[in-house]
């Protein structure tokens, strides 16, 4: 028996993750279900036909960030409850490949979801579409944000009956450097009159250096964590 | 059906040291808040050889399982698997543990042989391990369900599924925790084979069936509800009533 790479164990995790998700659908539609809902609720709520700047942003990001805790409440239920903790830990691999494998799944279902939602948000709040494809960039390194630190979360909270509890009160508040620099970017994008860029730069730095502050946390201490 | 030696038994890993003893305990507690499950737990099981642990309901016996299988930290005492201290050199030993527990490991969203699939690929097997897989299915005869969701097999195509996973990568160290369990006696006599003496193989036997632990053991574990060692030795040294007496709560 060889020792598998960790990238070999983390494709195979993934693989599972997303063969269960496609046959199951658990996870993306009810973020996706999630999204619409709210953008509804939005777009009456707020009695408005069109949004830009910081609230379209605001509108945005927290609609993502909320049908995101959806998939992160679920990620580890299979692992927790059909033994996958120990199955994998009785395995040669490293934590870490465990760590990435649900991070990449998540950042994949919120790469679908936003596929989904953000049309539906244009088609609901935008009066010029301009903003969007650089959008892209700054959904991306958000995504990135709410996985590294949602996959460490999700992973401490999941064998607490109040996981469902737990993983938003812990989490909502280390995802507001996220939230603070994803709409400091995206306002300047969805700027009434066309996008501008000027602080757009600073802001995706700031998302960065988030991102990998998180995801080198995770690798660093992710180990341990696995340990009883 | 494919023959027990047809079944390849792949290479160590490079860096797993050889053991003249399998399993070492010495002095071990393991505590869970301010109750102990295990009370100063001592014994050594050569390589090869085989252990039955018996005991009440909540004598520890799944603990000890467990904290074999690197999954629980000793509160105190040192236990080394394979020649690798635990909690320290655990990597080393994982991956030559074999566990069949109480739950069956396996996702129930995946098919059978898609669960094996991925056990392969985690323990590095050539081709995710699809010969192997196929042999051991055929063994335990579930080949024709093996493409189905697990979430829909009984209980005793479930336990016999999860009997391929816990052999697929050829474990030196077997963790057997009440095996038979779900089986009926046509399914317990296909993977009674596949679970028993092999050279190079060494089981722990979790099991309330005093007769059949004392006639398979080499080495008696027995505890007494709360954890503490009522008798630790040959086989030989404990006769099966007073097994049985131990089960009734006598010294």
């Amino acid at each position: 028996m060889r020792r598998p790479s960790s990238l070999s164990a983390l494709r195979a995790i993934l693989a599972k993750d997303l063969r269960v998700e496609l046959r199951t659908l658990q996870s993306v539609p009810a973020m996706a279900l999630f999204a619409v809902t709210t953008f509804v609720l939005f777009r009456y709520g707020l009695d408005r036909e069109a949004l830009s700047g910081s609230l379209a942003a605001g509108v945005l990001l927290a609609t993502v960030l909320f049908a995101a805790i959806l998939a992160i409440n679920r990620l580890f239920v299979a692992e927790r409850e059909e033994g996958g903790f120990d199955a994998i830990r009785l395995a040669p691999v490293d934590g870490t490949a465990l760590l990435g494998a649900k991070a990449a799944a998540l950042v994949i279902y919120l790469l679908v979801l936003e596929v989904i939602a953000v049309p539906i948000f244009g088609l609901f709040f935008l009066d010029s579409w301009s903003g969007i494809p650089p959008l892209a960039g700054v959904l991306v390194l958000a995504d990135l944000g709410l996985a590294a630190t949602g996959v460490l979360i999700s992973s401490i909270a999941a064998n607490s009956r109040a996981r469902d509890l737990l993983v938003p009160l812990i989490l909502l508040p280390l995802l507001v450097p996220v939230m603070i620099a994803a709409a400091g970017a995206s306002q300047d994008l969805l700027a009434a009159g066309g996008p501008s860029y000027g602080g757009v730069a600073k802001w995706l730095a700031v998302l960065a250096f988030y991102d990998m502050t998180f995801a080198a946390v995770g690798f660093a201490v992710y180990d341990y964590l696995l340990e009883d | 059906m494919a023959d027990a030696a047809a079944l390849k038994r792949p290479a160590a890993p490079e860096s797993a040291p050889a053991a003249t003893e399998a399993v070492e305990l010495r002095g071990l507690w393991r505590a869970f808040g301010d109750r102990a499950a295990l009370r100063d737990l001592t014994i050594s099981v050569p390589a090869g050889s085989t252990l039955a642990v018996l005991g009440p309901n909540g004598a520890g016996k799944t603990t000890l399982l467990r904290m074999l299988a690197t999954l629980l930290r000793p509160t105190v005492g040192q236990v080394s698997v394979l020649g690798c201290p635990l909690p320290r050199d655990a990597w080393r030993a994982r991956g030559r543990i074999g566990l069949l527990g109480h739950e069956p490991l396996l996702y129930r969203d995946l098919t059978g042989a898609e669960n094996l699939r991925f056990q392969g690929r985690l323990y590095g097997l050539p081709g995710e391990g699809r010969e192997r897989i196929a042999q051991l299915l055929e063994r335990v005869r579930m080949s024709r369900r093996a493409d189905e969701l697990v979430r829909n097999l009984s209980a005793g195509m479930v336990q016999r599924i999860a009997v391929c996973r816990a052999l697929l990568h050829e474990p030196e160290l077997l963790l057997l925790d009440e095996p038979r369990s779900h089986l009926d006696p046509e399914a317990a006599s296909l993977v009674e084979p596949l679970l028993g003496r092999e050279p190079g193989r060494t089981r722990v036997l979790v099991t309330h069936d005093v007769d059949a632990g004392l006639a398979e053991a080499d080495l008696v574990l027995a505890l007494r509800a709360g954890g503490s060692v009522a008798y630790a030795g040959h086989a030989s040294g404990l006769s099966a009533g007073d097994a049985r007496a131990i089960y009734g709560g006598a010294p």
